[in-house]
């Protein structure tokens, strides 16, 4: 029982030899059991996450009656293909945006230490933000920021038109600045504690050997939080990538969002030589995700190296 | 001309008074510790001189220049905290390097010269590893390698022993003392812990409530304690009553009489406590009931001493 042992070492009583064990240890599993508690998590991974993949994934790659070409090269040509570019677009712009901005926000917050209550304000206020998306903030937006909203009117009345200077809310640039509403907030959430987990003492030890402020966050500070960073991106980007009501409504559901375009055939709609394209726009959507995790966990394992 | 030298620095954090005229002056490679408890502005002190707080009143010299306005950053003072605070990203060659890499040396130089402070601190095989890697006394000698390694004008220490376990802090604390005495550094630095400042200083410089009680040699501020605070802070000392007034003794200054009848004091044996070459042995006095403790060497107690016999107590003549 060479690992009990291990794990005995850390817990154990400094000042005498005693084996206490916490109430939750006296009821663990002997060692050969353990793996049966992974059971839920599997049951949960593979009912929820590996079947309906999979299922998806069979579905897709069906030959398609009345089609030379399969679904799966259906969704990445012509409209399809601009959706998805259209989609990464949108996706990168608002995480790159995201993180940039939510990250200065926590810097700055972080900085003022009064009022008290102002830290906590902001922390609270952004988990709200963060998690308000779909129709409701779209509704907001068009009320603030639509052909007829109070915003556009405001701005309108000191003679810069937004209409006629190319902006609409329904727009790349307007779905762009919706998203940022909850994208900022979100990244925020992720570098408070990012941020609060740099030492005083690293950058004024840094300081005392002679590093301007850019020099310590050069070569300490930012290399520390490239993990948070990275992480939060990813994040991001898979946020804005799979949100679709938001769009959805801003754009009386016409955007070229791809999530949009699914939801177009979930709603039951088929085109006649396009049976399975719903589900091959889906499987597209998670080998992108896919792709886009393998590629985040390989530079973060770059990142953290110095963790090792 | 003093290395380093505060001259009526204060500063409030608030309403607290946290440093009031704070003046003393460091002579050229000296070693001067700021002693006292929790709260006596010790840090504080040490900190206005590095530069990360900014002091309400007063000047900082080093040499002739006041460097009070000076940024953190412009001021070369190498500092070591009381928690590790190497950087966890850059492995200990790198660390060591820090400094010489921020001011422009090139790699080669600055490759050799950290390995040259490893050298210094003895730990010259440790280069490649990461801090989380080397334990904690070691983190601090490389604290103190890469602290050196700009050589500074002065060295500010922090607290650096209070993390490390009992052994390893005398390890560290002669390792302090000795970079001092070879490399030639001024140094100033904070401690609460009296036998630490005894050991390492040429000064300690006594400090309560944000002003300086008493700054002297160890042996100055051990024997001839300028105040009450001092006497008390400073080893234990006994404070027995004579005539109208009360004397503080320390214990290793009483002795036990020889003859009962020609004892300045008297009194009770309550505990006897035997530590090696001494023994403490603990009296509360009969006419006013106070606590003393006399310390004896303990081959030289030649009388029976046993919990409740009464004994009589002399000041030791020197």
């Amino acid at each position: 029982m060479a690992l009990a042992g291990i794990s005995s070492l850390g817990q154990s009583d400094p000042k005498g030899g005693s084996h206490t064990r916490t109430p939750l240890q006296r009821f663990q599993l002997p060692v050969k059991f353990k793996p049966i508690g992974l059971i839920p998590f599997f049951g949960f991974v593979g009912l929820f996450l590996v079947w309906p993949a999979f299922s998806l994934f069979r579905l897709a790659i069906q030959p398609t009656k009345n089609s030379d070409i399969s679904a799966m090269r259906e969704a990445i040509t012509g409209d399809y293909l601009d959706s998805f570019i259209y989609t990464i677009k949108l996706s990168l712009l608002t995480a790159l945006l995201g993180v940039l901005l939510g990250s200065l926000l926590a810097a700055s917050v972080l900085r003022i230490e009064r009022p008290k209550w102002f830290r906590n304000f902001m922390t609270s206020f952004a988990g709200v933000a963060a998690n308000l998306g779909g129709i409701p903030l779209a509704f907001a937006f068009i009320a603030a920021l639509g052909t007829q909203g109070l915003i556009t009117k405001m701005i309108d009345y000191f003679g810069v038109n937004l209409s006629d200077a190319g902006f609409r809310i329904s727009n790349f640039a307007g779905i762009t600045i919706v998203y940022l509403y909850f994208q900022i907030p979100l990244m925020f959430l992720i570098m408070v504690p990012a941020f609060n987990g740099l030492r005083a003492a690293w950058s004024e030890a840094a300081a005392s050997l002679g590093a301007a402020p850019w020099q310590y966050w050069r070569y300490v500070g930012l290399p520390l939080l490239t993990p948070a960073l990275l992480g939060g991106f990813l994040l991001l980007f898979s946020n804005a990538f799979s949100a679709y009501a938001t769009a959805y409504a801003l754009s009386s559901g016409g955007a070229r969002l791809v999530p949009v375009q699914i939801r177009f055939f979930l709603q039951g709609n088929t085109i006649t030589g396009k049976d399975n394209l719903g589900y091959a726009l889906a499987a597209w959507m998670i080998i992108i995700m896919l792709i886009t995790m393998t590629g985040y966990l390989f530079v973060r394992r770059r990142a953290e190296k110095w963790q090792q | 001309m003093s290395a380093l030298e505060f001259v009526n620095v204060s500063k409030s954090f608030r309403d607290v008074n946290a440093l009031s005229n704070f003046t003393i002056a460091l002579e050229q490679g000296e070693l001067v510790s700021l002693l006292g408890p929790s709260g006596c502005g010790k840090t504080t002190a040490l900190r206005i001189a590095a530069g990360f707080e900014t002091a309400d009143t007063g000047a900082i010299l080093l040499g002739s220049t006041n460097i009070i306005s000076l940024p953190a950053h412009q001021r070369r003072m190498g500092m070591v905290f009381q928690s590790y605070s190497l950087f966890p990203n850059l492995n200990i060659r790198d660390n060591v390097a820090f400094g010489l890499k921020v001011r422009g040396v090139p790699g080669d130089a600055r490759k050799k010269r950290a390995e040259e402070m490893l050298d210094l601190v003895r730990l010259s095989d440790l280069g490649h590893r990461m801090p989380h890697q080397i334990s904690g006394g070691q983190q601090q000698r490389v604290a103190l390698a890469r602290a050196l390694a700009t050589e500074p004008h002065v060295l500010l220490l922090d607290e650096p022993l209070s993390a490390l376990d009992a052994k390893i802090r005398v390890e560290v604390r002669d390792e302090i003392r000795r970079l001092n005495r070879d490399l030639g550094v001024t140094t100033m630095f904070v401690t609460h812990d009296q036998d630490e400042a005894m050991s390492i200083s040429d000064r300690i410089c006594v400090m309560n409530n944000g002003v300086i009680e008493q700054t002297g040699s160890p042996r100055d501020i051990y024997n001839n304690p300028a105040t009450s605070f001092v006497a008390h802070f400073v080893g234990s000392i006994n404070s027995l009553p004579m005539g109208s007034t009360r004397v503080l003794i320390r214990p290793e200054n009483l002795v036990l009489a020889t003859h009962d009848e020609s004892a300045h004091w008297r009194g009770t044996i309550t505990d006897t406590t035997f530590v090696g070459a001494f023994t403490k042995i603990s009296v509360v006095l009969d006419n006013d009931n106070s606590s003393v403790s006399v310390l004896a060497i303990s081959a030289q107690i030649d009388r029976n001493i046993e919990i409740g016999k009464s004994i009589g107590i002399n000041e030791a003549t020197r």
